[in-house]
């Protein structure tokens, strides 16, 4: 009896689990990478006991990716010496952690998973309990295969319609921080549904639950159903449902809204209607990252640039989520329209979204990504400026140079 | 007299450590480049057991625990927030980085202002005024009192968190 999370953590611990309630739980993997895994690793040899289990870690290089400078390089070589001595099979060169997970598997409804990166919410689009953590958490889940977790209460966020043309999950989570603010759902859980989500594929899933961190929200869950079948195959969903839930709040959002939704720096929260922004000039657009750097995303961007040109004073970066994703793009063409429309197309990985690699900004510089971080100072000079924004505002916005609306193009 | 290092509201970890300074698992080095470029200053001035006060929702964005190290090694003695954002509070905690959340200090203390305060009680003094902050909940004072979350799993395991629960 509960929301998703109490009924997840109750068939876990063979019990009934409220809300409120401390526990220690097994989780089913733990993750970490190129940058959080090193300090995870120091504090789990501190430890100084065998490895939980070397088949239920992983390991993934993706924000340093290939490494650039020796200090990066040191920190894989920490995290490879690692893998080596516990025997640690799961090790990933091939994309964002948060895709790789989903893609390789390891993520199933009613599971229990925490990663070393806050934007692990991203497993709950399958129905899986996932929340972000330091290292040092992540470190004694290394030995124990446990962690504790304060049973969070949950917000239910209702979508309500079908998405209009040209407006994408990215604008309706983007509606939900502009409503709710960075911290709306500190310390909580959060549950997305409604007509809307059921319509949904998999993908669309992932972007908001990706984006739930984003307002603080420790999960973010949607119901397991004939989507998550097809994504999963039968044999792994079973049925996981709130039971008669109690919400410590109700969000209604029509998805008929207006306009795309655009976060303007330097705060996720300070989200605007597209024309409000709309020719403000871009030295460059970013189509990528765990929040919209999947196939589907890069078919919207390929749509708009076939036969098109990316304006020639803006750098338009496109890295998909994964290898599996990159191999897609180049069956189906769009690697070919990305380049041919003169996009920088990268390795498959974080890409520019964390300012330590490609495509960092300098001062002054403006740049459109379909991240989930505009703070100033994450892609580089704490005097550039970043707008978050869905990936056909991003590719409108490529070919013009600067801020523009895709509804209308072709 | 310790003092105040006084900071705004949504002090994300990028400001406090940006990603092109947390390549390295040395405290030390993360120290040095505490908010390196949103405080050019601080690691410069900032002394043993100064006192940072932050607004809301402090510490949010990234889970990297580059972030409280870094204050911690620059030698901080406690975060001071109107809110703070989970993963941070919880990686603070679990390094041994005192983080006291109290609403009501925020706009009576000024940058530069002395400040002391102590950890178990959550009480502040500003310059003789003073503040209750918030007590932290039952596994933050065990993992307080053993000092960090890996001396506590390591004396004691997870029954010393299931105790409390």
């Amino acid at each position: 009896m509960g929301t998703l999370t109490e009924e997840i953590f109750t068939r876990r611990l063979g019990r009934e689990v409220h809300a409120g309630e401390i526990v220690v739980a097994p989780v089913d993997y733990a993750m970490a990478h190129d940058v959080t895994g090193p300090l995870a690793i120091e504090a789990f040899r501190k430890l100084d006991v065998p490895l939980w289990d070397p088949e239920r870690v992983i390991m993934v290089f993706d924000h340093i990716l290939p490494a650039n400078t020796v200090a990066s390089a040191g920190l894989h070589k920490i995290v490879r010496d690692f893998a080596d001595e516990f025997g640690v099979t799961h090790v990933f060169q091939e994309g964002i952690c948060h895709q790789l997970m989903v893609e390789k598997g390891f993520i199933r409804p009613g599971g229990i998973v925490v990663g070393a990166d806050s934007h692990s919410t991203t497993y709950g689009a399958l129905g899986c309990f996932a929340a972000g953590f330091g290292s040092t958490d992540i470190a004694v889940t290394f030995a124990t295969g446990k962690t504790w977790f304060r049973v969070p209460e949950t917000i239910r966020i209702n979508l309500r319609g079908s998405l209009p043309p040209g407006i994408f999950p990215k604008d309706l989570a983007l509606k939900v921080i502009r409503m709710l603010g960075a911290e709306g759902a500190n310390y909580l859980a959060v549950e997305w549904g409604g007509e809307a989500v059921e319509a949904m594929s998999v993908d669309e899933r992932l972007t908001l639950a990706n984006l739930t961190v984003d307002f603080g929200g420790k999960a973010g869950l949607c119901e397991p159903d004939e989507h998550t079948r097809a994504y999963l195959g039968d044999a792994e969903v079973f049925d996981l449902h709130p039971v008669t839930p109690v919400y410590r709040s109700l969000i209604e959002v029509d998805a008929q809204m207006l306009e795309p939704q655009i976060a303007c720096p330097p705060a996720i929260d300070n989200v605007q209607d597209l024309s409000a922004v709309a020719g403000t000039a871009l030295d460059e657009v970013f189509v990528g990252s765990c929040a919209n750097g999947r196939i589907e995303d890069l078919a919207i961007v390929a749509g708009y640039f076939k036969g098109r040109q990316v304006s020639p004073r803006t750098r338009t970066i496109v890295v998909p989520a994964s290898k599996q994703i990159y191999m897609e793009a180049l069956a189906r063409g769009y690697i070919q329209t990305f380049m041919e429309a003169g996009a920088l197309v990268m390795n498959a990985g974080c890409g520019p979204c964390l300012g330590r690699q490609h495509g960092v900004l300098g001062p002054g510089e403006r740049a459109l990504s379909t991240s989930n971080r505009n703070y100033a100072g994450r892609m580089g000079s704490a005097q550039a400026e970043i707008y978050l924004a869905n990936p056909a505002v991003a590719a409108a916005s490529a070919l013009a140079g600067a801020i523009a609306d895709p509804r209308g193009l072709n | 007299m310790a003092r105040t290092f006084k900071f705004g509201d949504a002090i994300s970890t990028d400001a406090i450590i940006p990603g092109r300074y947390n390549v390295t698992t040395d405290a030390a080095a993360l120290g040095k480049a505490c908010f390196i470029e949103a405080r050019p200053d601080f690691a410069g001035t900032v002394q043993k057991d100064d006192v940072i006060v932050g607004g809301r929702n402090f510490g949010c964005g990234s889970s990297r625990e580059h972030a409280p190290m870094a204050i911690k090694a620059a030698g901080i003695q406690a975060v001071v927030a109107r809110s703070f954002a989970r993963i941070f509070y919880r990686n603070a905690i679990n390094i041994g980085l005192p983080v006291i959340q109290c609403d009501a200090i925020y706009d009576a203390v000024e940058d530069g202002d002395p400040i002391s305060l102590d950890i178990h009680s959550g009480i502040i003094d500003v310059d003789g005024k003073m503040f209750q902050g918030e007590m932290p909940g039952p596994v933050a004072v065990a993992i307080m009192e053993a000092g960090t979350l890996i001396d506590l799993i390591k004396t004691r395991g997870w029954a010393a968190i299931e105790e409390v629960s």
